[in-house]
């Protein structure tokens, strides 16, 4: 029986990068207070010491210069990781992200490559105000060239962020900042898992579930609801945004014919739009209503916790939503 | 023969022709522009292009101080910088033309040339977009001891982007191999760097206690010997630097911006042109030190000439790169 622990998302992700740092010496990561303080949220400690301050490199607040910095890196034969302590501070990366990393390879004909992985996180609920709370994966997903991760898992986080780190292209690896304590199996031994593979986080009948990341347990909370009440719910977690599994997606909604897709960035334009159209394309037949949406209000995060909280989709919600389709 | 050979020869070998590579370049790069300009005017080349001509100095300057394995990045006014690196022309004008024989097999363009084999990062549209990726470049070459280089040309504009003083910064905390060359050719596109530019370029680089000096760019001879100098110390591991080439362009900010007297006037270009026109200047010296005659450089017009509009028929015939080409190398 191969050894399997249980750990924490945190813990699964800086497995992966010390995995990957011991395997390739041409990975390092550089951000802000990630070598000796092993960054705000806690997710690197130790690394500097097994690394040294070369390959956990700790940079000036300078999001863009380094972001950049990372994508030149990439082109000339470095794996950077490129870690953004607030998924909020995209809007200063943007250029780098979307104008450069995105758009190297294709304009220069296939010649250049930028294997090069941002990871930044998402989610609300931790009190910090309209600056730190936004989910903006969506916002990457728009770009062709980038390839987006949301784990929702330790086991996912780890298996994808290691096929990150092994990704020709550049990726951008969402991490909920709520979730970096939350536990869950992991092997021992080593493992990837493949971007554009959707996982099946519960099967059900009745109704399916898309969750993504900080949704997914909401959507395991709500299964377990719906099942005290005889509803049968199946949770899909994409995994990949980009690549997406649209297969998977499609056939469970054809088995269930309703399906939810709720995700933690704005509904408007955003993720649960398109992976409630690719849905809507794919088994419109099969389908006894419309796909029903749910995502963050359409407001900027207040600080007031109970304000907060009513920007964020629920369990609650979740359970109601899937009620009603069931009529 | 051997007389003449004695009339000439003032200065080691070695030296004239480097000088003589040095005319035949910038020559190229004149007559590579001239062409383009031709191909715009006569409606055969799609979209836009940003010439180089009057600035041929800066990036052939820089260059002739390159290792063919030294990086460089590039702006939208970048065909000077890929000719003086090593790009061929033939290949050139098929990028320009968005044939399938181009650099980027068409997908880049005239503000996206790019090329891994002369170390060419690629040019970029972005003003100051690509500070971070040379930047980058130059942190590799240190992290791998590769003993490279990475030369990141801008024009005076970026000097008004944030992401240049953050990648400078770090250059210099960490003591990075990158040289910083801003080509002032004293206009953003259409408007005056008196109107934007506030204090002094050269303290700017000061104050992340980067070595700055400025240089006349229409001075090929200068150029060079200042980078030299300075890809020396950057490699032997000083630490970044920062380069000003005064120069100007000789034509409008791009090939459709013809009438511009509201922003600069023709007294001023002309003086500019007749004055000091760098392949001119070079020229002129080298005859005047007797190292070359007129008709060797005749010769070498006729030669450069005749390449530029081989490469040019080479493209125009070139094929298109195929529908099915359009969705491919988005992801490696
Ligand atoms: C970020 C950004 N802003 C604006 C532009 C539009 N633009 C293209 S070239 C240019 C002027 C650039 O001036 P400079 O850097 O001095 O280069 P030059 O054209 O003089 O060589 C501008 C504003 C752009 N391409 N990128
Ligand atoms: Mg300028």
């Amino acid at each position: 029986m191969p050894e399997t622990r249980e750990i924490t998302l945190g813990e699964a992700v800086r497995e992966a990068l010390v995995e990957e740092m011991r395997r390739d010496s041409r990975v390092f990561i550089c951000g802000e207070d990630i070598a000796e303080a092993g960054t705000v949220f806690k997710v690197l400690g130790g690394l500097v010491d097994e690394f040294g301050p070369e390959r956990v490199l700790d940079t000036p607040i300078s999001e863009a210069g380094f972001t950049g910095m990372a994508v030149g890196a990439a082109m000339t034969g470095m794996r950077p990781v490129v870690d953004i302590m607030f998924g909020d501070f995209s809007t200063l990366v943007m250029d780098q992200m979307v104008n450069q990393a995105a758009k190297v390879h294709y304009m220069s004909g296939g010649r250049w490559k930028v294997p090069m992985v941002m990871r930044a996180t998402l989610g609300a609920t931790r009190r910090s105000g309209a600056q730190h709370s936004q989910s903006l994966h969506a916002w990457f997903c728009h770009v062709p060239g980038l390839k987006v991760v949301l784990p929702a898992t330790p086991y996912d986080a780890k298996g994808l962020m290691k096929t990150a780190i092994r990704d020709d292209n550049p990726v951008v690896f969402f991490e909920d900042k709520m979730m970096y304590r939350l536990k869950g199996p992991v092997p021992a031994e080593e493992y990837t898992i493949p971007f554009g593979v959707a996982d099946v986080k519960r099967e059900g009948t009745d109704v399916t579930i898309v969750a993504t990341s900080s949704m997914v347990q909401v959507a395991l909370g709500a299964a377990k609801l719906l099942e005290a009440d005889g509803i049968s719910a199946e949770v899909i977690d994409p995994r990949t945004l980009w690549p997406l599994d649209e297969k998977t997606l499609v056939e469970s909604a054809k088995k269930t014919s309703r399906v939810i897709v709720v995700d933690e960035g704005y509904g408007r334009y955003g993720a649960t739009a398109e992976i409630a159209s690719a849905i809507t394309e794919g088994a419109f037949f099969d389908l006894e209503a419309p796909v029903k949406r749910i995502g963050a209000m359409h407001v900027p995060i207040p600080f007031s916790p109970p304000l907060e909280d009513a920007t964020v989709p629920n369990e609650q919600a979740v359970v109601a939503a899937a009620k009603a389709l069931l009529g | 023969m051997a007389i003449a050979v004695d009339r000439l020869q003032t200065a080691p070998e070695a030296e004239i022709d480097q000088w003589l590579r040095m005319y035949r370049r910038m020559l190229m790069i004149r007559l590579f522009e001239e062409q383009v300009n031709d191909l715009y005017t006569r409606a055969l080349m799609p979209g836009l292009a940003h010439l180089y001509i009057g600035e041929e100095a800066v990036a052939v300057g820089v260059c002739e101080a390159l290792r063919s394995d030294d990086y460089i990045t590039s702006t939208h006014r970048g065909h000077g910088h890929c000719l003086a690196k090593g790009a061929r022309l033939d290949r050139m004008f098929a990028e320009l033309l968005g044939k399938e024989a181009g650099y980027c097999k068409g997908k880049g363009g005239s503000m996206h040339i790019a090329d891994p084999d002369t170390g060419n990062l690629g040019a970029n549209a972005i003003v100051g977009g690509s500070a971070g990726i040379a930047t980058g470049a130059a942190l590799t070459a240190k992290r791998m001891k590769t003993g490279r280089v990475a030369v990141c040309f801008f024009g005076d504009g970026a000097m008004g982007q944030g992401l240049l003083y953050e990648v400078m910064n770090m250059a210099s905390l960490w003591k990075l191999p990158v040289i910083y060359v801003c080509e002032n050719n004293l206009y953003g596109e259409y408007t005056s760097n008196v109107e934007t530019l506030a204090g002094d370029m050269l303290t700017r680089a000061a104050g992340f206690a980067i070595r700055g000096e400025s240089v006349d760019g229409q001075d090929v001879r200068k150029v060079h010997a200042a980078a030299t100098q300075i890809v020396e110390r950057v490699r032997a591991g000083a630490g970044p630097a920062f380069l000003v080439c005064n120069t100007y362009r000789f034509m409008g900010h791009h090939v459709g911006d013809v009438n511009r007297e509201y922003y600069r006037s023709k007294q001023e270009e002309q003086l500019w042109k007749t004055e000091r026109d760098p392949i001119k200047l070079l020229g002129d010296w080298l005859g005047a030190q007797n190292l070359t005659d007129r008709a060797r450089l005749e010769q070498l017009r006729i030669e450069v000439k005749s390449e530029v509009e081989q490469a040019v028929q080479f493209a125009l015939a070139a094929p298109y790169p195929g529908p099915d080409k359009v969705d491919q190398d988005v992801y490696a």
